[in-house]
């Protein structure tokens, strides 16, 4: 191996009293994609950072190409050929393509030059590495998948020839990570030198040559990533045995608690949203809902818990009929014992800034014991969100906490303490784990196989599909606003589903 | 009467004289506030300018000494509005309506200790004030032609130079400018030091130029006009521009108006008149002009993660 592009050497860091970042060492080879796993907090990310020049490590040495370098800012990073691309893009929605490419490296006080030399040299970029974008396009109007080629080509456009990756599909659909991936791989042909920090096993082991792995500060492990598995990084990552697949018994079916007739929803604008939806919901069962993000999921999913009566069709649930003349609403669905966990947490689900004890009760807060003649029991609730934390491993066990300061794992466990806590009738899930570590995962699974057998109807929305082919007995596909397929969960294959979901008839 | 062309001329040369302060306030408030930080006390700034303008002059006898010590006085309250807001990172509108507060009271103050008058400074003389360059009857002082200049400068900065595209940046996303390895504090302290300079010199217009020396509280809330002239302009140097002549016109037709009988209405009440530019703004800002998108970052301090 030559000399590496980066070597970190007994790199420490502490916030504090929190050691993030443990005497870590590594090297990152020239030219390859490196990954980094680890799950959230388990210190990728503020490892980068102290590469990148945003923190200073308290001990360690950095070496770019065999020499030792101080970082003192973005800048030095910048000068060495280091480039981030952010989890959050670094751009502004106002400016077009072309000055955000130049912000920061205008090249003289005057635009007009930097902006001419920049359209030449993005044009020369754009061909190297085949990405290619409109130049004076507003970034406001790209998709998500292509802000994140301009941010890709701010950083080349910067000179850099390692290129550091936060999270970079936490924000993309599927497809669009595939097509990162294909990006990514042109950059490493071209010499470009890789460093993919992520928490999902699926894209260390499709885009990376060689994997690290870090566990609560430390670098555990190293892999060349075709000599390993997913599920000895899973272990690992978590420090134990993870199983990655559900085993779960076969379900026992019961009455029918929701029914969908003919669902329909179309916007203010006239979009048609939602096309025909008919599906049967019952006790003691697990459906699946699979589909790109954007094909109507979102749509069903506040159609059923009440957020948006339907333009047509009808909805049953346990016995009460709502359609267009007779809408529901989210309170009076809870009442009827219809449980909804959203699939935007962090606006639906909870309050950021309330505690943890108050997001614990939301909904359920005008409720004995939590409510006593208008009046908040304080210790009530305080008392149900502690037992709460301890029933789902709510970490750190805290209510007093704002809900904002839990890891989005964390989070998620505490709306699904919530809203399974009065042992719902239906429960309706939307991506239950977006955004959560491999060990929450496993939990959060068990937690909804275990609300099944008890008799609960449940319903999960997802767009990752080892999600609900893991949790799934029924798998119905959703693609533009129709259900176009549906398969027995135990029959069910990545393929077909695939299929499906990218709008092919279904078998 | 006069005849119409030169009441044409009249009027278009009153409106500019009401114009001049509103126009240099206005680009002032439009750099503080493209680079996100919110500038409620313009008109705290102006009025300690307007008295340090005046106080200056009559003791120096020299009107040029009276625009330094206008632009040195709006600068030290724009440091303050800085480091209340950028370095502490404290609430933006608070610390706008406490530097009006305290200009309001300073003002009258020193006044009183200075020149025991009140709180009015000396009548200025000839050569204390800024006088009519070209056209006597217009009173088109150097002040006049600076506001006019400043615009176009304006818009080259903001749209043509780094420190506009900056900026401009920084008032919409302060993160992506520090990442950019940029310093988000050092752009927005030139924000409000230029905000500083160009309303000193509205300041200074207004109390040895329009007038002839200073009387308390005697800006009487053009900076507030000017503020709202950025927010109709959507906070662009030509539409603000606009805003401002319109004000200024407005202005000018009221005083135009007062005594004058109207057909079949009769004698305007001064007051309606006088009240017309406020009572435009809420109306313009009720949604009339269409909505008015503000820098995203606007009053929102700049933090460092972690």
């Amino acid at each position: 191996m030559s000399v590496p592009a980066i070597e970190l050497d007994g790199i420490d860091k502490s916030f504090g009293s929190v050691h993030a970042v443990r005497s870590v060492s590594l090297a990152v080879e020239k030219g390859a994609i490196t990954g980094i796993i680890g799950e959230n907090g388990a210190g990728k990310s503020t490892l980068m950072s102290i590469l990148y020049g945003l923190f200073r490590a308290d001990a360690g040495e950095i070496r770019v190409d065999g020499e030792a370098v101080q970082m003192d800012g973005p800048r030095d990073a910048i000068r060495h050929g280091i480039g981030m691309v952010h989890q959050h893009f670094m751009l502004i929605d106002s400016f077009t393509v072309l000055e955000n490419l130049v912000l920061g490296a205008e090249r003289g006080p005057m635009l007009a030059p930097g902006l001419a030399a920049a359209r030449a040299e993005l044009a020369r970029l754009s061909r190297d590495y085949g990405l290619t974008v409109d130049p004076d396009a507003t970034i406001a109007d790209l998709s998500v998948g292509e802000q994140q080629k301009v941010e890709i080509l701010k950083v080349l456009f910067r000179g850099a020839r390692i290129l550091i990756l936060d999270e970079p599909s936490a924000v993309l659909t599927p497809q669009e990570t595939d097509q990162l991936f294909r990006i990514l791989a042109t950059l490493k042909e071209r010499g470009v030198t890789v460093v993919l920090i992520t928490h999902k096993l699926r894209e260390i082991m499709a885009a990376t040559d060689r994997v690290f792995v870090m566990r609560q500060g430390r670098m555990v492990a190293e892999r060349l990533t075709r000599e390993t598995n997913p599920e000895e990084l899973a272990e690992l990552m978590v420090g134990r045995k993870v199983r990655l697949h559900m085993e779960k018994a076969p379900p026992h079916k019961g009455e029918v608690r929701l029914r969908a007739e003919h669902l329909g929803l179309v916007d203010e604008r006239g979009v048609v949203l939602l096309d025909d939806i008919s599906l049967e919901l019952r006790a003691g069962e697990i459906v699946g809902i699979a589909g790109v993000s954007g094909n109507g999921q979102t749509e069903l999913l506040q159609v059923l818990a009440g957020i948006r009566p339907p333009s047509g069709g009808s909805l049953t649930v346990c016995g009460r009929r709502i359609d267009r003349q007779r809408p529901g609403d989210p309170a009076e669905m809870r009442d009827l014992g219809v449980a909804h966990v959203p699939e935007d947490r962090q606006r639906q689900g909870m309050v950021a800034a309330f505690r943890a004890s108050e997001t614990s009760i939301l909904g359920y807060h005008a409720l004995p014991p939590f409510s006593q003649h208008y009046l908040l029991n304080g210790p009530a609730v305080g008392a149900h969100c502690a037992r709460l934390m301890e029933r789902f491993d709510v970490r750190p066990r805290v209510p007093g906490l704002r809900s904002s300061s839990f890891s989005g794992g964390n989070q998620q466990k505490l709306v699904l303490a919530r809203e399974m806590a009065r042992n719902p009738k239906v429960l309706l899930v939307g991506q239950p784990t977006r955004g959560v570590d491999i060990g929450a995962i496993e939990f959060i699974h068990r937690e909804l196989v275990k609300s099944r057998d008890a008799g609960c109807a449940v319903l999960v929305v997802s767009v990752e599909l080892d999600e609900i082919l893991s949790l799934a007995d029924r798998i119905l596909v959703m693609f533009a606003g129709r259900i176009v397929g549906e398969v027995e969960g135990s029959r069910a294959d990545e393929r077909t589903l695939g299929l499906m979901m990218a709008g092919a008839k279904a078998a | 009467m006069d005849d119409p062309l030169s009441l044409l001329f009249l009027v278009a040369a009153a409106t500019l004289r009401v114009a001049t302060p509103l126009i240099l306030c206005a680009m002032g408030g439009l750099f503080s506030e493209r680079s996100g930080i919110i500038d409620v006390g313009l008109e705290g700034k102006m009025l300690i300018a307007a008295f340090f303008a005046a106080a200056v002059a009559a003791t120096t006898h020299s009107a040029w000494w009276g625009v330094a010590a206008a632009i040195a006085a709006a600068e030290v309250l724009a440091l303050l509005h800085g480091l209340a807001c950028i370095t502490y990172r404290g609430n933006q509108v608070v610390s706008g309506v406490a530097l009006n507060i305290i200009a309001a009271g300073l003002t009258v103050v020193w006044g009183t200790a200075w020149f025991a008058r009140g709180g009015q400074t000396p009548a200025l003389e000839e050569g204390e004030r800024l006088l009519p360059l070209f056209f006597p009857r217009a009173g088109d002082n150097i002040l006049v032609y600076v506001a006019l200049a400043s615009v176009p400068l304006t818009w080259w900065i903001v749209a043509r130079t780094r420190f506009g595209l900056r900026l401009r940046a920084v008032g919409e996303m302060p993160l992506a400018v520090d990442s950019a390895g940029i310093s988000v504090a050092w752009l927005r302290y030139r924000a409000v030091l230029l905000c500083g300079l160009f309303s000193g010199l509205a300041g200074a217009y207004i109390a040895i130029a329009q007038n002839a020396g200073f009387s308390r509280d005697m800006t009487a809330g053009q900076g507030f006009i000017a503020l709202a002239a950025v927010i109709f302009g959507k906070w662009r140097p030509l539409p603000t521009f606009g805003a401002c002549l319109m004000f200024g016109l407005l202005d000018a037709v009221a005083i135009r108006l007062q005594g004058v009988r109207v057909p079949g209405i009769g004698e305007v009440p001064v007051q309606l008149i006088q009240s017309l530019p406020y009572l435009l703004t809420v109306f313009l800002l009720a949604g009339f002009i269409g909505r008015a998108v503000a820098p995203k970052a606007i009053g929102i301090p700049y933090q460092k993660e972690h």
